[in-house]
């Protein structure tokens, strides 16, 4: 990265006045049979969206269904007939659910479709439908292309002290809004890592069949191992500096594959990758698991104000270092894509304090994002003014406030 | 509420891929409405294509004769030898006019996780095909899914002894992407850029 780009990645304070043209934002919005939404419309400017309203109004419900505009399995990565509006009485559950929103990207007006079709033959496994401009799409990677989405939850609070496959996962979601192709490879490793476990376990021994998910497994892995590292070498290079009071941080990857990575040329990272996996074929059928590739590799995070690993920090500055790395990452795929990502922030005012709540706004409206944050109390949002869109949401349906 | 006939037809006719239960009794209904003009012909015609049908000992093509008319026609390049998957994927390449050899369908792709081993397809007889001489190329066109690509590799694998050039539709294919679904253009594109397995 230039020189330039970088400076341009630390917060300054007079970016903030006036917002950035929006790079990306919804501007319609429609549910049918969504969680607790019925029907609704929602019509909105290209300015940050603050959507208040009390537990269990469908404040998250409604982050949910924008997670679904780029790929993967959205925001609470459930089941797809799970997200269908199951209604209180006697009524049965819907037998689908549809997202479909317009939005202004810096390609123009797009409309995505998206769901779970109604009326789908009962044999075939459930997918998700995906129309971009209303032509049907054979995979949700081509929604990358149009739309990355980012979401801090209240259930990311823990990501530092949870397992590393949340970490990955959140990793993967930042490389997928810098790689729109990352997603499709990170499925097909895991895919192919999947049939071979199953080789191992069925006793199977047919050496061409496996190596030919090794191959599968080595170039998606591959692939998928240096498009993280690229991701995090950025993104370090820009959570180093910090934004505004948020604290300086340090990423980097840890595992196997990664050091390889980072020491060989991927074409010889795959041999070595296929060779491994070769190797083991015996241990891992004993053991029940793949003891070599990008699947068991980790995001290390340092707090870099306090010289703490992430963890080891409190509840409230483990949340400010994840708000640090997300604004960081927007800024920087606003700058290498041209647009930032859509930035879903679920309860965010929760654990921050009155300065850096201020700040959270300023740059997510410098950012020229269409953010969306939430929370049960509008009075917290007060400092964005006129610059953010209030919506108030009350059981299935939305009002300006 | 139905008789158990037109339960049974619902039944059936929801089996058929993109029909669920409610387009089933919608299609019933309307074969009900049109009896004599429809439903009857029709019932006529999938009795006499089940009757006659046949998989190519060959190739694996669906047909009435055996060998298909694809294997049984002279003019066609017996020395290029096109797999896919399915009967569904050679129709595709067929509309698209772009292929003058010979086909051979697996029947499928390997699939670990539905239980579908080498066995289960039509590979056996490919490898037959190839042992016995006379082809100067095999052209994988398998979906450009993990189960096409592993299956591509497969074969490979299999044929590697025999020294026939090996090729793959280049990837015009979007990832995930099946041959089916292809518009015959983008289709063309993938066929002329083939390349070295
Ligand atoms: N599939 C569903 N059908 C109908 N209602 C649902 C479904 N899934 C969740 N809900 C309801 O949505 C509400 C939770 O909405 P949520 O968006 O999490 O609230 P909050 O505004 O607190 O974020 C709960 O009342 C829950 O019962
Ligand atoms: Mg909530
Ligand atoms: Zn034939």
């Amino acid at each position: 990265m230039t020189a330039q780009a970088i400076s341009a990645l630390a917060y300054s304070s007079d970016a903030v006045s006036g917002a950035a043209p929006a790079l990306l934002a919804v501007r319609q919005l429609r549910l049918t049979d969504f969680r607790n939404y019925r029907q609704l419309r929602l019509d909105c400017g290209a300015e940050p969206v603050v959507l208040v309203g009390d537990n269990g109004a469908g404040k998250t419900n409604l982050l949910e269904a924008l997670s679904f505009l780029a790929p993967g399995r959205g925001l609470r990565r459930a089941r797809l007939d799970d997200v269908c509006r199951r209604p209180r009485g006697e009524e049965p559950p819907a037998a689908g659910w549809a997202v479909a929103a317009t939005l202004d990207t810096t390609d123009g007006r797009v409309a995505i479709g998206t769901g779970l079709e109604a009326g789908r033959s009962e044999t075939s496994l459930p997918r998700r439908a995906v129309r971009i401009d209303g032509r049907p799409m054979q995979s949700q990677t081509a929604l990358g292309l149009h739309v990355a989405a980012v979401w801090l939850t209240p259930q990311l609070d823990r990501l530092f002290l949870d397992g590393a496959t949340e970490r990955r996962r959140f990793l993967d979601r930042l490389v997928t809004a810098l790689h729109p192709e990352h997603a499709g490879d990170v499925a097909a490793y895991e895919n192919a890592q999947r049939q071979r476990s199953r080789l191992l376990s069925d006793g199977n021994r047919d050496p061409h069949w496996f190596t030919a998910l090794e191959d599968t497994m080595a170039r998606h892995g591959v692939a998928l191992a240096a498009a993280r590292a690229d991701t995090v070498q950025r993104l370090d290079a820009a959570a180093r500096l910090g934004v505004g009071p948020f604290p300086r941080a340090s990423l980097a990857m840890a595992g196997e594959v990664d050091r390889w990575i980072a020491t060989m040329a991927a074409i010889d990272v795959e041999d070595r990758l296929r060779g491994e996996l070769a190797a083991s074929r015996l241990r891992d059928a004993e053991s029940g698991t793949t003891s070599c590739g990008p699947h068991r590799s980790d995001l290390a995070v340092r707090h870099l104000d306090l010289d703490l690993p992430a963890a080891e920090g409190s509840t409230g500055q483990q949340k400010a270092v994840l708000v640090s790395i997300a604004l960081a990452h927007a800024r920087l795929v606003a700058l290498s894509r041209g647009r930032p990502p859509l930035l879903l922030l679920d309860e965010i005012a929760a654990h921050l304090d009155a300065e850096r709540r201020m700040a959270l706004f300023d740059e997510v409206v410098a950012l020229g994002a269409q953010s969306w944050m939430t929370g049960t109390d509008a009075e917290l949002f007060a400092p964005l003014g006129g610059r953010a869109q209030i919506l108030r949401v009350a059981d299935g349906s939305i009002a300006a406030v | 509420m139905n008789g158990p006939e037109i339960e049974r037809l619902i039944q059936l006719l929801g089996r058929l891929p993109g029909l669920g239960p409610r387009s089933a009794r919608r299609v019933a209904l309307h074969l009900l409405k049109k009896r004599e003009t429809l439903m009857q012909p029709l019932g006529t015609a999938l009795a006499d294509a089940a009757r006659a049908i046949r998989a190519c000992s060959v190739c694996g093509n669906l047909d009435t004769i055996d060998p298909c008319s694809i294997c049984a026609d002279s003019r066609r390049d017996a020395g290029l030898i096109c797999v896919v998957e399915d009967v569904g994927d050679l129709w595709a390449m067929e509309r698209g006019r772009i292929f003058s050899g010979r086909y051979h369908v697996l029947g499928g792709s390997l699939s670990a996780l539905d239980g579908i081993g080498p066995e289960e397809l039509n590979i056996g007889s490919l490898v037959k095909r190839v042992a016995a001489g006379g082809v100067r190329e095999v052209i994988m066109a398998t979906n450009a899914t993990v189960d096409g690509q592993t299956t591509a590799h497969y074969l490979a694998e299999r044929l590697a002894e025999h020294e026939v050039p090996l090729t793959r539709l280049a990837h015009g294919v979007p990832v995930g992407g099946e041959l089916d679904w292809l518009d015959d253009g983008t289709l063309a594109t993938a066929f002329k850029a083939r390349r070295a397995l």
